[in-house]
């Protein structure tokens, strides 16, 4: 048993981290207030290889392994999660499908510009009826002339909206017990999508509403065998439950980084409230679950990296990360006391940004469900 | 051009730095980091070879395990690293130390010696001297700037008044400033080709340096005792509510300061 990151797991996460606190901190606070995309930072991001870790050399991605991938994810949502959610969702949600259920022809053309970050991508599971309940698609794609036709809409999608958008891969009912992966690019009539949403958090990332009516592509579009979709997207979600519980670590190890460096600050009754057991416990406690959410989300990626069965592990670092990332944040606000409410303190972004790990990408109760349902109940 | 860094291991900025009372050393158990302006040296290294061909090796004495900190720098661009290690080598000095990087120099006959300023644990700020002394070589520290044309090179060099604008024929040696550059963060392609990169870890001996010249053997300082600072003490925080200067007036006065 060997639990030493390789020199190269170790290089990939000092480097992101360096990103991470000088060129993303500084400007984290104001995205947020302004809402901004962060089309900049994504370019640099590109331009170091970090929006296509673990797809293949031969695409234009970084090869890299999914622990690695882990890592950086976890990096950057210790400083912000906005760019974290924009990197893993065009990884793990807009690249995978393509990368995993592409047929060569289809790599060869979308992946290089994907992998090396050139262009974002989207995918479109969740619906405005359809969310936990995802098989419960109402999109419909018809095979008319050579063309499947798409009519319906998608909630909830990142990445859809950006100035570096290239298209998404959505879920759509293709017969009538049938569902089936399609990719749409962006600018093709009938595909329309929606203003920036308002969220409570994650406000510097793109969620879009997306509309098809009548909306024609490509027969060749279609991911994989038709009628494949549903085991496709189920693929795709346990992958990508490690990059977001990658996150919850993440934001657990950021919201813990502030409350200590306040704790060791901040001075009342005449001393540093981190010498009073009060604080000090709270951090002790906090340290020990972000040490034991690193664990779990360690775990699922080796196991994924072997090549062996990990959903059941993604399931479960899913869960507790999500968990506890909320645990920790709460805790990390309230030593902040009254300044933690305020917009100027970071924790208070850290605080509206962590509750979204609870519900995007499964939520809770759906962890619960697939973890049960591993557990043969 | 054929383009020699040296580079030295430091404790990573977020360790706890701390003496070893029995050696009298620096503890180096904690996370390794590549010593900051080196990070400079090496980005100057890369951007000369990019504008006029070459390679860069990344040259450096010490512990086997400083080759993690070198393979940062194979990640960010350069060619090959060559790790002088040996159980003899520990505890050098500046003398001592001068003397197995000028040797091992010596064998690679660089055009261009670059040089962090100074290292962020030991600060001496003046290995880049010893060593171009010991290869007879002309030397410019503190530069900010550097061009390279023909056989000579002109570095801008930072003084406390402004800048001094100095040429040398090659070879020669350049401690470079933290203002010659932005180092380059290393990209993932370059973090994964790192390791395929020539890394070679040599003994004194495959080196050709005598053992008796570094390590305690060589050095002509001995560390009679360590100790860490004494504690802050009589310290007062002041809050500027418009009255913190003369209140600190009024403090050094008290002190009897002013």
């Amino acid at each position: 048993m060997d639990l030493d990151l390789t020199s190269e797991q170790e290089l990939i996460r000092d480097t992101v981290r360096a990103f991470a606190r000088e060129r993303v901190a500084p400007v984290a606070e104001e995205l947020d207030r302004e809402a901004r995309f962060p089309v900049e930072l994504v370019r640099e991001l590109a331009e170091l290889g970090l929006m296509g870790i673990p797809i293949s050399e031969r695409y234009g991605g970084a090869g890299g392994d999914t622990v690695s991938y882990a890592i950086a994810i976890e990096e950057l949502t210790r400083i912000d999660s906005s760019v974290a959610i924009t990197v893993a969702a065009h990884t793990s949600l807009g690249t995978m499908p393509i990368n995993l259920f592409g047929s060569d022809e289809q790599k060869e053309r979308w992946l290089p510009d994907l992998a090396s970050g050139r262009k974002l991508a989207a995918f479109g599971l969740t619906e405005p009826d359809a969310g936990s309940d995802a098989g419960a698609t109402r999109t419909t794609a018809e095979l008319r002339d050579g063309s499947w036709v798409v009519n319906g809409s998608k909630m909830f999608i990142t990445n859809a909206g950006t100035e570096l958008t290239w298209g998404v891969t959505i879920t759509a009912r293709t017969g009538e017990d049938e569902i089936s992966n399609i990719v749409v690019e962006n600018g093709t009539p009938g595909y329309e999508i929606s203003g920036p949403l308002h969220k409570l958090g994650w406000k510097a990332s793109d969620t879009r509403e997306l509309t098809f009516a009548d909306c024609a592509v490509p027969e060749g579009n279609l991911l994989g065998p038709r009628g494949e979709g549903f085991h496709q997207f189920l693929e795709i979600l346990d992958g990508g439950r490690i990059s977001v519980a990658a996150m919850g670590v993440g934001l657990a190890q950021g919201a813990y980084d502030l409350a200590d460096a306040y704790a060791r600050e901040r001075r009342q009754f005449g001393k540093q409230i981190g010498k009073f057991q009060a604080v000090a416990f709270k951090l002790a406690d906090m340290a020990v679950e972000i040490e034991a959410g690193r664990q779990l989300v360690s775990k699922a990626a080796w196991l994924k990296d072997q090549g062996r069965p990990f959903a059941l592990e993604a399931a479960m670092a899913k869960l507790y990360t999500g968990e506890l990332s909320h645990r920790v944040v709460n805790q990390a606000l309230q030593i902040h006391g009254g300044y933690g409410f305020m917009d100027e303190f970071p924790i208070s972004r850290l605080y509206r940004d962590q509750k979204i790990l609870e519900i995007g990408e499964g939520t809770n109760e759906v962890q619960r469900m697939v973890i049960a349902k591993h557990l043969g109940l | 051009m054929k383009i020699a860094v040296c580079v030295k291991q430091v404790p990573d900025a977020t360790v706890h730095k701390r003496l070893d009372p029995s050696t009298h050393r620096l503890d180096r158990s904690g996370e390794g980091a590549l010593n900051p302006t080196d990070l400079n040296a090496v980005e100057e290294a890369l951007r000369l070879r990019d504008a006029h061909g070459g390679e860069v090796a990344i040259l450096s004495l010490g512990p086997e395990r400083a080759m993690d900190s070198l393979r940062k720098a194979l990640a960010m661009g350069a060619d090959r690293a060559v790790l002088v290690s040996d159980a003899a080598a520990a505890g050098s000095d500046l003398v001592a130390t001068s003397h197995a990087l000028a040797t091992a120099l010596g064998r690679e006959e660089p055009d261009l010696v670059l040089f962090g300023q100074q290292s962020s644990d030991a600060d001496g700020a003046v290995l880049w001297a010893a060593v171009a002394d010991r290869l007879r070589r002309p030397m410019v520290s503190q530069v900010a700037e550097l061009t390279i044309e023909g056989g000579t090179l002109t570095g801008k060099r930072q003084t406390e008044f402004g800048y001094d604008v100095i040429s040398a024929p090659l070879p020669a040696v350049v401690a470079v400033s933290d203002a010659i550059n932005e180092p380059r963060y290393p990209s993932l392609k370059g973090i994964m080709g790192a390791k395929s990169k020539p890394q070679e870890t040599v003994s004194l001996a495959d080196a050709g340096i005598e053992a008796d010249r570094v390590g305690e053997a060589g050095s002509k300082t001995t560390v009679r005792a360590v100790a860490p600072p004494p504690a802050k003490s009589d310290q007062v925080k002041l809050e500027d509510d418009g009255s913190a200067a003369e209140k600190i007036v009024e403090y050094l006065a008290e002190k009897r300061l002013i």
